[in-house]
């Protein structure tokens, strides 16, 4: 059987900057994803992206993409790709990867193993929740910018966090009309900067409001909105009838951790990180030695925190491949922890510092 | 208490005066200048960057809100297509004795064409008044966000700040 320092399961931000610092330290690496094309969310993120200059800030999600593929091409990073993994089974040499390509079962050791296998929109439940035209809004993001298609001219989007923000602008950039967005809480939840770019396009906001339901006979055709009260119960004369032919869901993300639990990775439970997350030390690495995670799957935050958290990993796993001494890898280490925690401060970032903290901890507590 | 960028998407005028985004009403009345509404503590920077002449600091750490020097700013509004949340403007008050000039990020198509008479919104989109389109900016550097300036009767010049969607009716 084929065998090789690492394997990364994930071509996304995260699995793309793990296998980058692998490689950079002159580790062979494969990664493997199942779809047709490498990147994960990054090419339909046609918006500029925050951050610091390190993080590429101000430049758009799909010239990021791109930029990561050239590294990848430039230091000769194996990628497969229509090839969905199934299964990780311990080997003496590491850890075994099953996957499937070309119609047939195949595998592949990895001395190390990083899963960076990201997360899946959440959904959410209604009368009417089951008609054509109500999707998550990643999905119609991927319509719109990867596919182009506009799955409907009268959106209603449900969720104020940055996902369910961003995703109403460029539906509106697209063409699409967003009649409201509504979020259950009595406050937005993602940046305000988001939430002008819509109300500029005239596009209200209701806080303190839900979907009660979805009326239509083949399709979405009206949406009731109705508020909440404190308690999130609804306020009954308040309902508010619309006419509309799609319901975007933005409700959060919950991370892809199937592998992880087959491996045999102990768990802990944030909902803050979008629910059940491999436990993981300060290298990222889980309960299972040589199994490590990055991105989404170790707690559901954006795309920058995901190259950190992958080049982190890569770096770690560099260093456990003895590619680095253990001080060129600190240093390392070092220089992505003061971009990561800067990433993680402020009004929006302490709530999922704090929650990385106590992950850590967990980690610590649990040896 | 149903106010402010939390609950509406739009910063109040007192959430935007609290901000070192915004320079002095003396530096309104002097020339153009760039007016930063950026009011929440969010990581990012690359405004500091984009400012040639080093008037705009955020400093360590990236969370600190941006600063404007109202001297060193020259309103050349080379940061309002650099901000990724698009919450730079650039306000000439005095752009003659009775309008203002409003430039600000469009990412919208079809872009207005200079001359055209549009309908201008507020923070919210909905209509405040006609405006003359004088110029719509697009470089290779500005990455897909054009910058559209409008002449606007001088008592809009801190609320204009788009042109308004679907026509925008009166």
């Amino acid at each position: 059987m084929r065998k090789v320092q690492a394997v990364i399961v994930g071509g996304g931000p995260a699995g793309l900057a793990a296998s980058i610092e692998i490689a950079k330290a002159g580790g062979k690496v494969v990664v493997i994803d199942e779809n047709g094309k490498p990147g994960g969310q990054l090419f339909k993120q046609i918006h500029k992206f925050f951050g610091s200059r390190e993080h590429r800030a101000g430049v758009r999600g799909y010239d990021i993409g791109t930029q990561l593929l050239k590294e990848t091409e430039d230091l000769g990073v194996e990628v497969l790709l229509d090839a969905p993994v199934y299964g990780l089974f311990r080997d003496p040499a590491g850890i075994m990867v099953s996957y499937m390509k070309d119609g047939r079962e195949q595998a592949i050791i990895g001395e190390k193993v990083i899963l960076a296998t990201g997360a899946a929109e959440n959904a959410l439940v209604f009368p009417g929740s089951t008609l054509p035209g109500v999707m998550g809004a990643g999905c119609a993001q991927t319509m719109i910018n990867v596919n182009r298609v506009l799955p409907g001219q009268k959106v209603i989007m449900v969720g104020s966090g940055n996902v369910g923000l961003i995703v109403s602008y460029q539906l509106i950039q697209a063409g699409a009309e967003v009649l409201a967005l509504v979020e259950a809480a009595p406050s937005i939840g993602g940046y305000g900067v988001h939430a002008g770019k819509i109300r500029r396009a005239g596009t209200p906001i209701y806080v303190g409001h839900t979907i009660k339901r979805v009326l239509g006979k083949t399709q979405v055709e009206k949406v009731e909105l109705v508020a909440l009260d404190e308690k999130f119960q609804e306020i009954p004369g308040t309902e508010k009838m619309l006419e509309a032919d799609t319901v975007c869901i933005a409700v959060g993300l919950t991370p892809l951790t199937e592998l992880a639990w087959l491996a045999g990775c102990e768990f802990t439970f944030i909902p803050l990180l979008g629910g059940h997350i491999p436990i993981h030390n300060e290298d990222m690495e889980t309960t299972v030695p040589g199994l490590y995670v990055a991105g989404d799957i170790a707690g559901a935050e954006e795309a920058s925190t995901a190259m950190e958290e992958g080049r982190l990993s890569g770096i770690a796993a560099a260093e456990a491949l003895q590619l680095y001494t253990a001080e060129e890898a600190k240093a390392l280490k070092a220089e992505v922890w003061d971009r990561m925690n800067a990433l993680r401060t402020g009004p929006f970032g302490q709530k999922r510092y704090d929650a990385k903290a106590q992950l850590l901890a967990t980690a610590k507590g649990g040896k | 208490m149903a106010d402010g960028v939390k609950i509406t998407g739009i910063p109040t005028m007192e959430e935007l005066k609290a901000t070192p985004g915004l320079v002095s009403d003396q530096r309104f009345e002097k020339s153009a200048v760039a007016v930063i509404e950026c009011v929440q503590e969010i990581p990012c920077n690359p405004c500091e960057k984009a400012c040639p002449f080093g008037a705009i600091i955020v400093g360590s750490p990236i969370t600190n809100l941006p600063v404007i020097d109202e001297d060193k700013c020259t309103g050349c509004g080379v940061c309002l297509a650099q901000c990724p949340g698009l919450a730079i403007f650039r306000v000439e008050k005095n752009y003659t004795d009775s309008t203002s000039m409003v430039e600000f990020p469009f990412e919208y198509l079809p872009l207005p064409q200079e001359g055209d008479t549009v309908p201008c919104g507020g923070r919210n989109g909905q209509y405040l008044t006609e405006g003359k389109v004088l110029k719509v900016k697009k470089t290779k550097q500005m990455d897909g966000t054009t910058l559209v300036s409008v002449e606007v009767p001088k008592q809009y010049f801190m609320d204009v700040r788009t042109i308004c969607r679907k026509g925008g009716s009166k």
